[in-house]
């Protein structure tokens, strides 16, 4: 069992404790917007919010989550107002497949969270998730038009 | 292991060469006559195309796969323009492939492979576009007892122009659906398009910032159980024996099972629980004959080729070989190109669930008919008892195109737990052992110049593997896998756009045991690196400015030359780079679109590239979207930059070594060039988008970094040669 609090919402999960974040959120919450792509916290696929950072929940122990503030892309937007990533997203229609991007997504919020003006090479450093599409192009758009927004 | 699209009965299903490539040669008569044919809601279907709801939504069927391409905006643009619609309530639907047999293939090819989704299809959405809107406006004259042809059509209103009388699509559908259809509809000039050629935003990403959209790894079915699964790490093993008691009792294991004769797979209530159980299982392989073949023994398979006496020809003009004896100067290259993986970021998986009356598939595939196919070969049911629901690709790249081996394996599994619903998904370590790689290929180039520096013969031997041979080899030529030959063919899709006196560009076919597949761009990836470098080599060797050498051979090849002058002129060629920023140039016919590329890079150390700029031009004849060709342009370099830096599978022991990102890498954000995109739709013909400018990428990249250092670079990946991209 696991006490876990996603997205405003505290609940028991029914898991080993070993169970990766990642399969506790898509399998016993129910929330599938945090993807499977590697397992082993390469490509940023599965990236959620631990506490407002950016974590890799595909090798994260589910009881290392507990205790924290878990916010997944579903809880990304505010009373169903879009957050200022996936509104800058929207605009500059970044998404090709779209499977990377919940990660990339959560990736760049946390971001400009503590940069809230990124230059290219903060953006170089620190957005490391693999979008096999190529969306890296609109990706850098959207992160400058979201940070002036 | 699986590696082939099932055969079809003919009997029961006729959809013939369309599983894996070749057009749509079928008429497509769409069943009209009195009764309304109806969408799930009840709406009725004006055309097979066109769902009309009271509230005047719009419903366009899309038959092809959306993988991130953008075909699904693409080909309701196409459909939207004939139908004068309101293009802000126009929504889309995949008919399913049960229907569509059912229906005598009235959707015509599902396949969404070769950057076709557009260029085989246009006539015939349109067409069905176009039908919709004189039935919708015959039904709306009707009611009002006026002629047709004083009714027009703009934004889903209809008006009778002489009274100013107005009616909705809406209103009409029902009317409209009852009428007969016209033979053969009149499309639009292109000079009145309004739709096509604009950059309207794709109708598919909403979803995809909020994690709603579904993907298949995301399906939800009740009572649903998880699977996972490892085949034979030896392509062409088997099975020999394992030991299910060991896994059994292990938290929410409810099965294990084998899979045809190469694979074995656990069934739990979470796909971790499957995951961790198939991790603690032993299983004993039989590895067969394979197990010995390695990355050296193939590339010695594929050196012999290079020199042996048969080979297929591809393309020939006047005698190569003599012109080669009587050179003045003769140039030589070996080139190498190896296995990569797909990598698509959605591992393989399937949903299927089975009873003997039924089998039903859940699946993310490139071609909704393979996919059925495989499912009735599975399942050993006839088409009426079988359906599959496309879901949501996430990426694809070709490999969930020829093959639906996914798709079978579901089907296998699901037929032993019979009235349950079983996901499969694969691991990723699953996914890169099981790719169906891009092909393996080496290729040598004779180059011959005359006393002027003339360029009087060019003999290019290509020596690999065949992807027709492995997925339709009744598609082969004599023997001749034709599709090996792109971009340097004689004319067609892909052909080549130099005129040179004396040429010859042949095959000697190499088969491997490791199965090839269609991967993004597919031969002319290679060929490509091939032609354009050697190009390359052969100006400097003749002593001129790669640009100028390129353009003598290209007068007859106009539209070829009009992008690669495209790129020069707004990169700047033959005027100064910034300081330490050396050029390389591409071009090639790719996918029926002409594309070429200039590219900026400095190298740093003799070993760290950066790539400051590409530019990049496409003539796709009609573009249909910009906005989303400029995208697809962008990506595509993503792809095939990773390509040539990154990417290689290598063999060893019969198996493909590499099993995750950790050691198969793929660009990241810092890595991305400013990608300018040029646009210049000559008009006439419907080229490719999603593949074509993919192989210009690597060959102006090693050709600056030619520029830059004097080196040439001749296989890839680039990682081998300890240069990584910064």
């Amino acid at each position: 069992m696991a006490r876990l609090t996603i997205n405003g919402k505290t609940l028991e999960v029914n898991v080993n404790p070993s169970t990766p974040l990642l399969w506790a959120i898509r399998e016993q919450v129910g929330l599938t917007g945090t993807k499977y792509g590697c397992g082993i916290a390469q490509c940023g696929a599965c990236t959620v919010h631990l506490d407002g950072a950016a974590v890799r929940s595909c090798v994260m122990p589910v009881a290392a989550a507990e205790g924290k503030r878990i916010t997944t892309i579903e809880g990304l937007a505010s009373g169903g107002v879009l957050h200022k990533v996936q509104k800058a997203w929207l605009d500059k229609e970044v998404p090709q497949c779209g499977y990377c991007q919940s990660g990339m997504i959560m990736a760049v919020a946390a971001l400009l969270k503590d940069t809230p003006k990124p230059s290219d090479a903060e953006i170089d450093a620190r957005i490391t998730n693999i979008c096999r599409c190529g969306t890296f192009q609109q990706v850098r758009e959207a992160i400058h038009a979201a940070a002036k927004a | 292991m699986i590696t082939k699209t099932p055969n079809l009965n003919r009997r029961s299903f006729v959809i013939g060469s369309a599983t894996v490539g070749a057009g749509l040669a079928l008429g497509l008569k769409i069943p009209f006559g009195a009764s309304v044919v109806r969408a799930q809601d009840g709406s009725p279907e004006v055309t097979a195309w066109v769902v009309i709801r009271p509230d005047d939504t719009v419903v366009i069927r899309i038959a092809r796969s959306e993988m991130g391409q953008g075909t699904l905006t693409g080909l309701a643009q196409l459909v939207a323009e004939e139908l004068e619609c309101d293009w802000s309530k126009v929504k889309t639907e995949y008919p399913t492939p049960g229907q569509s047999v059912k229906r005598k293939r009235v959707w015509g090819d599902f396949s969404t492979g070769g950057s076709r989704g557009i260029r085989d299809s246009h006539q015939y959405v349109r067409e069905g576009g176009a039908t919709a809107r004189i039935m919708l406006i015959q039904a709306a004259a009707n009611t009002w007892n006026v002629p047709a042809s004083e009714c027009s059509a703009v934004n889903s209103v209809i008006t009778h122009r002489p009274s100013g009388r107005k009616t909705t699509y809406g209103k009409v559908a029902e009317a409209a659906a009852k009428l007969t259809p016209p033979e053969k509809p009149a499309l639009k000039d292109p000079t009145e398009w309004k739709l096509i050629g604009k950059s309207v935003k794709r109708l598919d990403t909403m979803d995809k910032l909020s994690g709603a959209q579904v993907y298949g790894t995301d399906l939800k079915l009740p009572g649903m159980l998880n699977a996972t699964i490892k085949d034979c790490p030896v392509f062409g093993g088997k099975v020999k024996s394992y030991e299910a008691a060991k896994v059994t009792g292990m938290p929410g294991v409810r099965h294990v099972v084998k899979v045809g004769d190469s694979a074995v797979a656990v069934v739990a209530d979470t796909w971790w629980q499957a995951k961790t159980a198939l991790d603690a299982l032993p299983i004993v392989w039989d590895e067969g004959p394979n197990a010995t073949v390695s990355s050296a023994t193939i590339a010695e398979m594929l050196k012999e080729g290079l020199s042996a006496e048969q080979a297929f020809v591809g393309n020939q003009n006047g005698d190569a070989k003599a012109a080669i004896a009587s050179a003045a100067k003769k140039i030589e290259a070996v080139y190498a190109y190896p296995f990569q993986n797909h990598a698509p970021m959605e591992p393989m998986n399937a949903t299927a669930k089975y009873t003997p009356d039924r089998c039903e598939v859940w699946g993310p595939t490139q071609n909704g008919e393979a996919a059925f196919a495989a499912t009735m070969a599975a399942s050993g049911l006839p088409a009426d008892k079988c359906e599959v629901y496309k879901v949501h690709l996430g990426g694809g790249f070709g490999r969930r195109v020829a093959y639906q081996d996914y798709i079978t394996q579901a089907v296998l599994i699901a037929k032993q737990i019979p009235g349950t619903p079983v996901k499969l998904l694969w691991t990723r370590e699953e996914d890169m052992l099981h790719g169906r790689y891009h092909p393996v290929m080496q290729c040598k180039l004779v180059g011959a110049l005359d006393g002027s520096n003339n360029l009087t013969g060019l003999h290019m031997r290509l020596s690999g593997q065949s992807i027709l041979s492995a997925v339709r080899p009744e598609a082969l030529q004599q023997g001749k896998d034709p599709l090996v030959f792109q971009g340097l063919n004689p004319g067609g899709d892909f052909a080549i756009g130099y005129s040179v006196p004396n040429l010859l560009i042949d095959h000697a076919m190499r088969n491997t045991h490791v199965p090839p597949g269609f991967w993004r761009g597919v031969n002319i990836n290679q060929n490509a690196i091939f032609l354009e470098c050697f190009m390359d080599e052969m100006a400097h060797a003749a002593g001129q400015d790669p640009l100028e050498f390129r353009r003598k051979l290209m007068s007859k090849h106009p539209k070829h030359l009009a992008v690669l002058n495209a790129v020069a002129d707004r990169a700047g060629w033959g005027k100064p780079a910034p300081r330490g920023v050396y050029r390389g140039l591409a071009q090639m016919m790719s996918f029926a679109s002409y594309v070429a590329a200039c590219a900026e890079i400095s190298v740093s150390s003799g070993d760290k590239v950066k790539i400051h700029r590409i530019v990049a031009a496409t003539d796709p004849g009609y573009a249909v979207n910009p906005g989303q060709i400029e995208r697809q342009v962008a990506g595509s370099f993503v792809y095939g930059l990773s390509a040539l830096f990154m990417e290689e599978c290598t063999v060893k022991d019969g198996h493909i070594e590499q099993t995750n990102f950790n050691v198969y890498d793929s660009m990241r954000i810092a890595q991305m060039p400013k990608v300018e995109t040029i646009i210049m739709p000559s008009g006439g013909f419907w080229g490719g988008v999603g593949e074509p400018t993919i192989c210009v990428a690597a060959p102006a990249v090693l050709n600056a970094f030619f520029a830059a250092t004097g080196k040439r670079l001749r296989t890839v990946p680039l990682k081998n040669h300890g240069i990584t991209l910064v």
